[in-house]
């Protein structure tokens, strides 16, 4: 049947590739700990969220292979969390100012 | 292709299962859709007793129902109406039945999840029903679950929050399934602006589903944890906070408003260009308003809680956003009228429906405008207006568009036409009883009597009785409407392949359509609605 | 009919498991909204009630779901290469890791529980609001997060099936790769449950 555009995609990701994803996000792990240890003060929880945004964001590119996929996946993901980020942000509206 | 498999209609037995289990095992998204039609009109009839038991209680306080009573009877009403009728409602029934067909596809993406959400909706309406007559007794919340009342009291609120849970899961997969769909079961040559609206509202609808409803999900773990662990986000004696509770609630039932308008607008911009024999003005506006109308009714909800003791600003902002969809709205409203506009009309009942809609439901949106601006709001807010208004709304767009798509795809539904004259003198029984019941809210609200109480001062009385004498009337015209429908079903003509001249590709296959639809997949060359040729 | 071939339709699968991730942004995303107003407004007992956790733990813990997504992921270009034996392999560590996960959440819960800490306990009750809801929170996100976690270790007991009976081939991985991307999402939430719950002291 008639399917303009099918899944062409087959790229195989090799195994190096994963294990130093998996290295890096160890590393990271790491860093995030040590953040916390050391007195950042106010700062080591921002920093401690950029940490796992990183994190997040190789599982995401790299196992989820999202750097693999369409713009228009991509897409949809930030629309997904776009949505997330303006329901907090409304919601703070009023928690903020109350 | 399949080669010589008979072209029966859809509902004709096959298969290896019989009788009721060859409809409940099918994976058919034709049979699913008219599982679920049944179903919703079902519900959508107890839920009418419910409301008529509701009025008729209203003009004699106290004597049929006492108080506790009333608070159950209303929730019960409206758990069901909105959660198990109008909610699932168009995308379910006529979404499932037509939605492959008009894109050229012999069924959804996946099938068997199809299946699988229909199986969810029984079991949360089973829940719910059940909820009932377990101990405890039914809820008493009001359909809306308020915090921290939904956590105290003793009715059985845990088992009705978990079919409405389980209700949820089911319009997300649903929801998931049809963008899904849409985005991969287009015929060929079905660009996306060739896709009839109705489609275009469905998808947008299936985005909302998606986006909107985990929140809900999230937010009945939260009630039910409260009850069953005594965890306490809302519970001010534990540190929480009750508005965060009608935060994540509205943030789901505001857009859920949309999930039931929207699907209701496609099909009346299918209905009209069709009745009109006219292309649809303004294609590219009417399907983007539909996409606009979503995102933006995304983030509205605040204007639910002006009273509650939100922030100023957070008020404010709510307010703005809350003008901001009457413009996508207006922009669908306006394309229809030039739709209609020296168009060659043709009065039938669909059409009729279709203007109907087109009339009660700029009258909810424009008494929305009134509530969704912060100073109406605080005087209103809480009272008969409201009730009013959300009628008007629910009942008067969607519930309308519902008896509009039924009598427009009745013939391809059954492959029977239904008679003209009933359908009509129902629909003018129905307005003017609908008319009377809702109005007089208006002024019932207007003049301060508060929503939810059982009992009033005399003053108020005459509006009650007049409300209440119209919904006999109103559920005159739906007895009528309804008698009409299923009698034809059984003992009406046969309906040819295109009684009303349609140009969607619904109207290219028999009158019932048979098992996957089309023998061979069409491949579409022009744009919907072109009543030229 | 219903169940041909005619269906299978490896982008819209992977279309419907990213929807589905969608939502489950959104379902967790309710969550992590309270977990924020919560902390804003009660920042200080915050600090003091995550000095309860087990940091050894929950680091431990991370480690072993950042190491079980590795896993699955190679289970993935395993299955791609016509290597089954080695994806069959892969996944079961990958269970293996998820049902560790699970031990070591069942003690850090078992812990507290026994001094007394558990939602609505007299114990939790009698500390301040603000610990009170920190606890609620934490039962309730790595609760509904260990569901997940248990949700995933049964699928993929369910693929390991599969691999071994030839149902998931190198020619037809959907189901493993839509698998995986649910195990990674759930990976995900937990890179953030780790550092708002153990490392804000
Ligand atoms: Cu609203």
């Amino acid at each position: 049947m008639g399917k303009e555009q099918t899944g062409t995609e087959e790229h195989i990701v090799s195994y190096s590739t994963y294990a130093y994803v998996w290295l890096a996000l160890l590393v990271l792990l790491g860093a995030t700990i040590a953040a916390a240890r050391i007195e950042f003060s106010r700062y080591s929880v921002l920093i401690n969220l950029l940490i796992a945004t990183v994190k997040a964001l190789l599982v995401v590119v790299f196992f989820m292979h999202m750097k693999y996929e369409k713009r228009f996946l991509r897409g949809l993901l930030i629309m997904s969390l776009l949505t997330l980020g303006s329901i907090i942000a409304l919601t703070f509206s009023d928690v903020w100012y109350r | 292709m399949e080669d010589n498999a008979s072209r029966e209609p859809y509902y004709v037995n096959r298969g290896k299962y019989r009788g009721i289990l060859s409809w409940l095992m099918s994976t058919d998204h034709k049979r699913i859709g008219i599982q679920y039609l049944i179903a919703l009109l079902t519900f959508f009839w107890i839920g009418v007793l419910l409301g008529l038991l509701i009025r008729l209680s209203l003009i004699m306080p106290g004597k049929i129902l006492s108080q506790g009573t009333y608070n159950q009877v209303f929730s019960v009403h409206g758990i069901i109406m909105i959660f198990l009728f109008i909610i699932p409602g168009i995308p379910v029934a006529f979404g499932n039945f037509f939605l492959p067909i008009m894109i050229g596809a012999r069924d959804v993406a996946f099938p068997r999840l199809n299946r699988f959400a229909w199986w969810l909706y029984l079991t949360g309406a089973a829940l719910v029903a059940l909820s009932l007559f377990v101990s405890g007794g039914a809820p008493d919340t009001g359909w809306t679950f308020y915090a921290p009342y939904s956590i105290r009291t003793q009715a059985n609120i845990t088992m009705a929050v978990s079919g409405v849970f389980v209700l949820g899961f089911s319009s997300i997969l649903t929801g998931l399934n049809f963008v899904t769909t849409i985005h991969r079961l287009r015929a060929p040559g079905m660009t996306w602006f060739r896709l009839p609206m109705f489609v275009w509202t469905v998808y947008a609808t299936g985005w909302v589903q998606m986006l909107a409803t985990p929140v809900l999900a999230i937010t009945l773990v939260f009630i039910i944890l409260g009850r069953v662990f005594g965890v306490g986000f809302f519970d001010p004696s534990k540190g929480g906070d009750p508005i965060l509770y009608e935060h994540l609630f509205w943030t789901y039932s505001h857009p859920a408003v949309y999930i039931m308008v929207l699907p209701a607008m496609g099909v009346i911009s299918e209905v009209i260009p069709v009745f009109a024999r006219k292309t649809i003005f303004g294609y590219k506006a009417v399907a983007f308003s539909a996409v606009g109308i979503a995102s933006v009714g995304y983030f509205v909800w605040g204007h639910h809680m002006f009273t509650s003791g939100m922030s100023d600003t957070a008020r404010i902002i709510f307010s703005f956003i809350t003008f901001l969809v009457a413009v996508p709205s207006g922009i669908k409203i306006f394309n229809w009228v030039a739709t209609l506009y020296k168009g060659s009309i043709v009065l039938d009942s669909p059409l009729i429906f279709a203007l109907s809609f087109i009339f009660l439901f700029s009258i909810g949106g424009l008494t929305g405008l009134i509530i969704g601006a912060l100073a109406p709001n605080l005087h209103l807010h809480g009272t008969y207006f409201i009730v009013g208004h959300f009628h008007y709304v629910m009942f008067g767009g969607a519930g309308f568009a519902i008896l509009a798509a039924l009598h427009y795809w009745f013939p391809k539904m059954t492959g029977k036409m239904y008679n003209e004259r009933p359908a009509k003198i129902g629909w003018l029984i129905l307005f003017v009883g609908f008319n009377l019941l809702y109005f007089s809210m208006f002024v019932l609200g207007y003049e301060g009597m508060p929503r939810r109480y059982f009992d009033y001062p005399p003053e108020y009385y005459t509006g009650h009785l007049i409300s209440t004498i119209g919904s006999w009337i109103l559920a005159t015209g739906l007895i009528i409407i309804f008698t009409n429908l299923i009698r034809s079903a059984f003992k009406g003509q046969e309906a040819p392949m295109n009684p009303w001249g349609g140009r969607g590709l619904e109207w290219t296959i028999p009158s019932p359509p048979p098992e996957e639809n089309f023998e061979e997949i069409p491949v579409i060359d022009k744009a919907p609605y072109r009543m030229d040729g | 009919m219903g169940d041909s071939e005619i269906h299978k339709d490896r982008m819209a699968a992977k279309y419907g498991i990213w929807f589905f991730l969608f939502t489950e942004i959104l379902f967790f995303g309710g969550m992590f909204l309270l977990y924020s107003i919560f902390r804003y407004r009660n920042a200080g007992a915050f600090h003091i009630a995550a000095a309860q956790e087990d940091l050894l733990l929950g680091s431990i813990n991370t480690a072993v779901l950042l190491t079980s997504s590795f896993f699955i992921a190679s289970a993935i270009s395993a299955v791609k290469r016509g290597n089954n034996r080695l994806a069959i392999l892969l996944q079961g560590l990958t269970v293996l890791l998820g049902a560790v996960f699970l031990v070591i959440k069942y003690f850090e819960w078992m812990e507290k529980i026994v001094r007394g800490i558990y939602p609505n306990s007299p114990v939790l009750l009698k500390l301040s609001s603000g610990e009170v809801l920190f606890f609620g929170l934490y039962y309730v996100m790595t609760g509904i997060h260990g569901l997940h976690v248990f949700i995933g270790i049964t699928v993929i007991s369910f693929m390991i099936y599969f691999t071994a009976t030839g149902n998931i081939t190198r020619k037809d991985y959907a189901k493993l790769e839509n698998t995986g991307l649910y195990w990674h999402f759930v990976d995900i939430v937990w890179i953030y449950l780790f550092p708002l719950f153990y490392l804000i002291t």
